[in-house]
Parts: C-alpha cells; sequence; structure tokens
C-alpha cells in the first residue's frame, strides 16, 4: 500500500489551505480554504485508517465531516452578516478587536 | 398424569398425542372468529375521524360514530353467528403448553365437569396473537381470544353504543361540545370492545384504563361547573386506587405462570394462567394474593362496596353516558374481568365447597347497601346509579358463589333493562328540565306515553317479575348459590345460605325502591313548572328496542329442566356462552327449582306491594287530603320511630363514607405527614445547616483574616501587575486582523511541530 502519495497529496492541499486562509481576503475563500485544510486531514485519517486496517480513520473523518458542515454553515452565517453590515467581505477591514 | 388426563378429558378434544396442559383454545376457526380485531377497530377509527373531520361534518361527526358502531354491531351479530356454529360443530387442534409439575390438586373437582350441560362437545375458545413488542428474549402479544363471553360481550355493547348513539344525535343537540362529545363515545366503544377480547392481561389492562379515562372525559363532559369536574376526577382517582390492584395481580399472575412454565420467563395470557391456576400448577398462597388484588380492581371498576362511591357522583355525566359507561357496560368490565379469570379466582377463592369467601361476601353486602340507598335519593339518575350497583354486587355475589353462567347472563339482561331505565330518565329530565323526582316531576305517566310505557317495562323488568328478563337472570342467581336446601333445588358449589338471603332480601328492597321511583316520577300531580312533553322519536325509538330486549332477553337461558319450555330451548345462553375448556374451571351447576322460583316471586310482590301500599295509598291519600301532590307521608316512619329517623339520617350521609374518606382518610393522612415532614424539616435539616452555618462562619473568619488578607491578596496584587505589564506588551500584537492571528497560529503550530520532531 502506497502510504506516501497520500500523505503528499494531503500535505500539498494542507499548504494550499494555509495560503488561502493567511493570503486571501476574501471571506468565503478563507473559508474555502479552511475546508481544504480539514479535508487534507480527512485524506490523512482515511489514509492511515486503510493502512492500518482499522476502522477507526474513517470513522474520525466522517466526524470531521459532520463537524465541517457545522462550522461552514455558521462561517457562512457570519459572512452574511458581514456583507448586511458592511457591504464587504474584505476580511482586512474588520479589525474591531484590536488591542 | 392423573390431573392432567382429568384436565385433558374435561376439554375432550386433547389430541391423543399431545402432551401437556390443554388450554382449551385453538389457532384455527372461522374467518369472523379469527378477525374479530376488526370491531373495536371501527369506532377506533370513527375517533380518529371525528377528531380531525367531525367539525366540518354536516351533522357534526355524529354521523361517523353512528356508522362506525352500526357496522361493528353487524359485524358482532356475525360473529355471534360463527360461534354458534363454531362452538358445536369445531374439529380442529387444540392448544397445548407444557407445564413444570402437576400436583393432583386437579382431581378433586375436576370430574364433575361439564355438570348441567348436556355431555360432549367441549367449546374451544379462538385464539389469535401478533407479536406487541419483544424486550430481553421475552415477547409480549397482543390478540384476540374470542369465546361465547366475549361474543356476548361484542354484542352487548356493540347495540347499547349503537342505541346510545342514536339517542345522544337528540338528546345533546345542539351541545357546545357536541363533536367531542362523540369522539369520545367512539373511542370509549373503541376501549371496551378491546377489553372484551383480549388475549391477556396487559392488554386487557390498557384497555381496562383506556375505559376509565373515557369515562373521566365524559362525566366532566361539562366541566365548567365544578361539581361535574369533582365527579370526574373523584371517578378517576378512586378508580386508581383499585387499579393499583389489578396491576400487582396482574404482576403477580405474570411471574407465577413464568415459574410453572419450564420454557418461559412470564406469561400474560388470560388462557394460560387459567388453565394452569385449574391444573393446580400455581400454589393457593399466590392465587389468593393474586385474586385478592384484581378484587380491588373489580370493587373500583364495579362499584363494590366500599369503592362504589364514585359511581353516584359520576351522574354528573350526560345522561347517554350514564346508560352507555355507567350502567350498561364500563361497570360491569370488573364483573367480566372476573368471569375472564374466573380459574385464578375459582381457585384462589375456593369458591367450589366452601359457604362464604370474600368475592360472595362483598357482592352480597354491596347489594343490600346499594339497595338500601336508593331508598333516600331524590334525583332520579341516583336511585338508578344505586340500583346499578346492588346489581353488580348481585352479579360478584353470583360469581362468588359459582353461578358463573347466571351472573353472565345477568350481566347481559341487566345491560338492557337498566340502559332502557337511564335513558328513560334521560327522556324524562329533557322534558322537565330536572332529575330532581320530589320537586319536578309526577304525574307524567299522561304527558310521556312511551316513556313512561318503556320505564314500566323496565322497572319490571329489573325488580324480577316473571317472565321478564330480570326475573330468569335473578332466579338463577339465587339457585345458584345453592343454599335452598327445601324441595331439591341444591347442588351448588357450596352451601352459601347467607347469600341467598342477602339476594332475597335485595330482591324485595329492588322492588320496593322501584315502585317510589316510579311512583314519584310517573304518578300523582305534576309538581314542576311548564308543560312537558314526550321526547323525539330518536329517544323513544331505542328505549322501546330496549325494552323490547328487556321482555324476551330472560327467554335465551330458560332453566334446565324448565316444564313448560321445549328442551331445545333451555339453557342455550349457558351453553354457547359458560366455556367448557380447559382455562375454565370445573365448576358445578345447581339443579333450579319451581319452590325457589315461587318463593322470590312472592318477595317481589311483597316489596312491591309494601311500597306502593305507602306511596299510592296512603301519600295519595294525604295527597288528596292536602289538595298538592305530596312526595311523602307528613307524619311517616321517619318523623314517627327515632330508629327509622336514625337510618334516614345515616342513609341520606352514604353511610358516612364520603365523609370517612375525605375527612378521616385524606385528612388523616396529610395532617401526620405534614407534621412529620416538618419535624424533620425543622429539627433534622435546619439544625445540620445551623451547625454547619456556623461553623462555617467561624472559619470563614480565621481564614480571611490571616490567609486570604496577607497570603492570597499578595499574590493576587503581585499577579495583576504582572498580567497588566505583560498585557501592555502583548497589545501591540493584537492587530485586530483574522489572518494575522492566523499566521501566529500556523508560525507557532510549525515551531512546535520542529521542536517535536527534533526531540522525538
Amino acid at each position: 500500500m502506497l502510504l506516501n502519495q497520500f500523505l503528499i497529496l494531503s500535505a500539498v492541499l494542507f499548504s494550499i489551505g494555509v495560503y488561502g486562509v493567511l493570503a486571501r481576503r476574501n471571506g468565503v475563500l478563507v473559508l474555502m480554504s479552511i475546508e481544504l485544510i480539514l479535508n487534507a486531514v480527512n485524506i490523512n485519517l482515511v489514509a492511515f485508517g486503510a493502512f492500518r486496517a482499522s476502522v477507526g480513520g474513517e470513522v474520525f473523518a466522517l466526524f470531521v465531516i459532520a463537524v465541517a458542515a457545522a462550522e461552514v454553515g455558521v462561517g457562512l452565517a457570519m459572512v452574511l452578516l458581514l456583507y448586511r453590515n458592511r457591504r464587504s467581505i474584505d476580511l482586512t477591514l474588520i479589525d474591531q478587536l484590536r488591542g | 398424569m392423573d390431573a392432567l388426563l382429568t384436565i385433558a378429558s374435561a376439554a375432550a378434544t386433547a389430541s391423543a398425542t399431545g402432551d401437556g396442559l390443554a388450554l382449551g383454545i385453538t389457532e384455527g376457526g372461522s374467518w369472523l372468529l379469527r378477525n374479530v380485531w376488526l370491531i373495536p377497530l371501527l369506532p377506533a377509527l370513527s375517533f380518529i375521524g371525528i377528531l380531525f373531520f367531525g367539525k366540518k361534518m354536516p351533522r357534526g361527526g355524529s354521523e361517523l360514530g353512528i356508522a362506525a358502531v352500526g357496522i361493528a354491531f353487524v359485524l358482532a351479530l356475525l360473529t355471534g353467528i360463527a360461534w354458534v356454529d363454531h362452538r358445536d360443530n369445531f374439529h380442529g387442534d387444540e392448544v397445548h403448553v407444557a407445564v413444570v409439575q402437576l400436583d393432583d390438586h386437579g382431581v378433586a373437582h375436576g370430574d364433575d365437569h361439564g355438570a348441567g350441560h348436556e355431555p360432549g362437545h367441549p367449546s374451544l375458545a379462538v385464539h389469535r396473537t401478533a407479536t406487541w413488542f419483544q424486550t430481553n428474549g421475552v415477547e409480549f402479544t397482543v390478540g384476540t381470544l374470542v369465546d361465547g363471553l366475549a361474543v356476548m360481550m361484542l354484542l352487548v355493547v356493540t347495540l347499547v353504543s349503537l342505541l346510545v348513539h342514536v339517542y345522544s344525535t337528540d338528546y345533546v343537540h345542539g351541545d357546545r361540545r357536541y363533536t367531542h362529545f362523540f369522539a369520545f363515545l367512539s373511542l370509549f366503544s373503541a376501549s371496551m370492545l378491546l377489553l372484551v377480547v383480549s388475549e391477556n392481561t396487559l392488554q386487557l389492562l390498557c384497555a381496562w384504563e383506556l375505559v376509565g379515562v373515557c369515562s373521566f372525559a365524559l362525566i366532566g363532559h361539562w366541566w365548567e361547573e365544578k361539581p361535574n369536574s369533582d365527579a370526574a376526577l373523584k371517578a378517576f382517582l378512586t378508580n386508581r386506587v383499585g387499579d393499583m390492584g389489578l396491576l400487582v395481580g396482574v404482576t403477580v399472575l405474570f411471574f407465577a405462570a413464568g415459574s410453572a412454565l419450564p420454557d418461559r420467563f412470564g406469561s400474560f395470557s388470560i388462557a394460560e394462567t387459567n388453565a394452569l391456576a385449574n391444573s393446580g400448577a400455581l400454589s393457593h398462597t399466590t392465587l389468593v394474593v393474586a385474586a385478592s388484588c384484581l378484587m380491588a380492581a373489580v370493587m373500583s371498576k364495579s362499584g363494590q362496596f366500599f369503592l362504589h362511591t364514585w359511581l353516584p357522583d359520576a351522574m354528573a355525566g350526560p345522561t347517554p353516558v350514564s346508560a352507555l359507561i355507567h350502567a350498561a357496560t364500563m361497570v360491569v368490565a370488573g364483573v367480566f374481568m372476573i368471569a375472564r379469570m374466573y380459574g385464578v379466582f375459582f381457585e384462589g377463592f375456593q369458591i367450589g365447597g366452601s359457604s362464604i369467601n370474600l368475592m360472595a361476601f362483598i357482592g352480597g353486602l354491596t347489594t343490600i347497601v346499594g339497595a338500601l340507598l336508593a331508598f333516600v335519593q331524590r334525583d332520579i339518575k341516583k336511585v338508578l346509579a344505586y340500583s346499578t350497583i346492588s346489581q353488580l354486587g348481585y352479579m360478584v355475589l353470583a360469581l362468588g358463589v359459582g353461578a358463573w353462567t347466571a351472573a353472565v347472563f345477568h350481566l347481559f339482561t341487566h345491560a338492557f333493562f337498566k340502559a332502557c331505565l337511564f335513558l328513560g330518565s334521560g327522556s324524562v329530565s329533557h322534558a322537565v328540565h330536572s332529575f330532581d323526582m320530589k320537586s319536578d316531576m309526577g304525574g307524567l305517566r299522561k304527558d310521556m306515553p312511551h316513556t313512561y310505557r318503556t320505564f314500566m317495562i323496565g322497572t319490571v323488568a329489573l325488580a324480577g317479575l316473571p317472565p321478564l328478563a330480570g326475573f330468569w337472570s335473578k332466579d338463577e342467581i339465587l339457585v345458584g348459590t345453592g343454599g335452598w336446601g327445601l324441595m331439591g333445588g341444591t347442588g351448588g358449589n357450596g352451601a352459601y345460605t347467607l347469600m341467598l338471603g342477602m339476594g332475597m332480601l335485595t330482591a324485595a328492597l329492588t322492588a320496593a325502591y322501584m315502585t317510589r321511583c316510579v311512583y314519584l316520577t310517573f304518578f300523582g300531580e305534576f309538581r314542576g313548572h311548564g308543560e312537558p312533553h314526550e321526547s323525539g322519536p330518536r329517544i323513544t325509538g331505542p328505549l322501546w328496542i330496549l325494552a323490547g330486549l328487556a321482555v324476551v332477553a330472560g327467554f335465551f337461558n330458560m332453566p334446565k329442566g324448565f316444564q313448560l319450555a321445549p328442551g331445545s330451548l333451555q339453557e342455550r345462553f349457558g351453553h354457547f356462552v359458560e366455556p367448557v375448556a380447559g382455562y375454565f374451571p370445573a365448576i358445578s351447576h345447581a339443579t333450579p327449582s319451581w319452590s325457589l322460583a315461587i318463593v322470590s316471586t312472592l318477595v317481589v310482590i311483597g316489596g312491591i306491594a309494601a311500597s306502593g301500599w305507602y306511596y299510592f295509598v296512603k301519600v295519595e291519600a294525604a295527597s288528596k287530603a292536602a289538595g298538592t301532590s305530596l312526595t311523602e307521608l307528613p307524619d311517616g316512619p321517619t318523623t314517627k320511630y327515632p330508629l327509622a329517623r336514625m337510618g334516614h339520617t345515616l342513609l341520606s350521609n352514604k353511610y358516612y363514607l364520603d365523609h370517612f374518606y375525605n375527612g378521616v382518610v385524606a385528612d388523616g393522612t396529610k395532617g401526620p405527614l405534614a407534621r412529620m415532614a416538618n419535624r424533620i424539616n425543622q429539627d433534622v435539616i435546619d439544625r445540620t445547616v445551623d451547625v454547619v452555618g456556623e461553623t462555617a462562619v467561624k472559619a470563614g473568619t480565621v481564614v480571611y483574616e490571616k490567609i486570604d488578607q496577607l497570603v492570597v491578596d499578595g499574590a493576587v496584587d503581585a499577579s495583576g501587575r504582572g498580567a497588566s505589564g505583560a498585557g501592555e506588551e502583548l497589545r501591540k500584537i493584537n492587530s485586530g486582523k483574522v489572518q494575522s492571528y492566523a499566521a501566529i497560529l500556523f508560525a507557532a503550530a510549525t515551531v512546535l511541530a520542529g521542536i517535536l520532531i527534533v526531540l522525538v
């Protein structure tokens, strides 16, 4: 079983995701990048699960998918409210928590 | 194996190869008998239909209820015909169960099984089950057990229910909850029909509670008035007392059956429980406990002394409800339950061969107590309510002395004439807008000829004059006591002479109080207001049908050896209704006697004569002298004799039972309970809390002064200053930009991962 290919794929996906989260200014794209990160993790989990012939990996991946769905629901709601209030979803403009 | 063989031969079709206990039931039978569940289903569907669509229907949903109950009645009739054929001509396989052990208990009276019946074909009840639910490997079933008793009850319930439905369309016409009323009538019919076909005690218990709920809802139909909702609550709560007994009894029997059946955990099956009790496989102690617990349920549901107090109050409900639920059907559920579980009661109370037992005594007491109370009522419905209590006592007495068929036959005839009387009283009150016989009735025979005639027929049937229905069933009960030693009228299950005396006394009392009731309602001069008029055809129609049945119902069971009837007409009811099967105990049957029939008739005539002399002669004469319509003599026995006055006061206060329950039992329980709770609260809990509190205060002072101020405060102050300084520095990286936070997060994670790699 070729574990490495999966790990490399997942690492690439993860990196793309991290790049998106850090560099993009569009809120929706940041959320999508977060999904990429989560799915990179899923690939990792499933790959290791298959590698070790244990069902635990798949189970965790399913949990992650469920949590990701909830997360994106909340995230999109926040983006929507941001847009309604400020007519923009540029994340760099939102800095009310500045110390 | 001796006992086993006796039982098996009693239920003669036990197949030669079949080992184990013969139950007297079969899984075969005709389509109608196997699909009897359709009958309760119809009113249940109509309940749902009325509930959701009733208000939109042109007649408020009543047409749906009448249609459902009408079809159910036709089905019940067809089922009855199917049963008559099945009873004598069915030759299928009988069900057997394996049993742990049998002692020789069954031999003692197993040999006279079926005496009084023509020998030959036993009856096999048609049994059908489906799994209800399964838990822990134990399967609970729901199903139907159809035998003569169930078929008879199906007929009575559907017929009376149908007539009451028709009657109600006029009686509650224009009521503010017309649709609601019919919905509950349907639900009640469904529950009662479910109860009578129940295959197991768990199902019976559920149906039992359902009819109780319907009774509650219908008694409180006009709940805006406080007495009505109080009466509904009283009925419900009094029944809870007995239901507790039912629950315990059913549970006891479940586990007892489980211990007697080798491969089973327990059994709710009625046929199995009864067959086990008959065969001697259950210990006598268990049966006594179970039968006594079940008896408590009978006492509340069937209004037996001393849990009968709810039934007269239940008259607060609409009159059709009183006729259907509190006279003809629901209140006989207790009697039905005894008849159903007769194996348990027969062995538990050792009815065969004794001369007194708990059930016969309670029944006998109830019948007298109820009849006496009927004398002092002003309210016509309460007279009938106490009469119902008294007649239910008759049935329980009959079951207590082993006269099973007599009891069930009395249930059958009583349903018709008492429903007739109740609906008659409703017709009267419809006309005079009151139930008070003394102030608002009198002389109605001229204005309401149909009601008057049907009421008279019902009265004569209830009093028990030949040849009306009540005579036959009452006489059979008196014969069944086996207490009539003269001229050959013996041969029951024991010499219950006391019960015979109680029954005779009640026969006289019944005749007397009904004479009083009829005089006050229909004779003398009208004392109310307005112009009473006869009710419409939807009220008089059911009255005439019931009156007709009150005349002819008795002929279904003319006694064996009765010379005036051909042999093919004797004991028909008993032949088709009384089981000859493994689940039914081996009871013996008393021989009817002319002398007893004549004496009991004379006693009834004596009762009528005494009461008639007082009302029709003395009161009538006093009324003429006074120029008004009197209801009692101005100087009657209650004013003349102190003893009679005391008796009257005792009866007017209903033996002070309500005072006893409310004042002594309820207050007596809640008073000491409250005092004890108060004492525990003050002395135990409060004291503990106080001590804990005082100690805590002292300890707290020490801690505050020494530790808190010096040590903790110092540390807190120092850390506060530290945090404030650190915060001042960290503020600078708190840009408020999410992505810079994320960058820090990832950077930190990378650093930590690097450390991990280096370390590991």
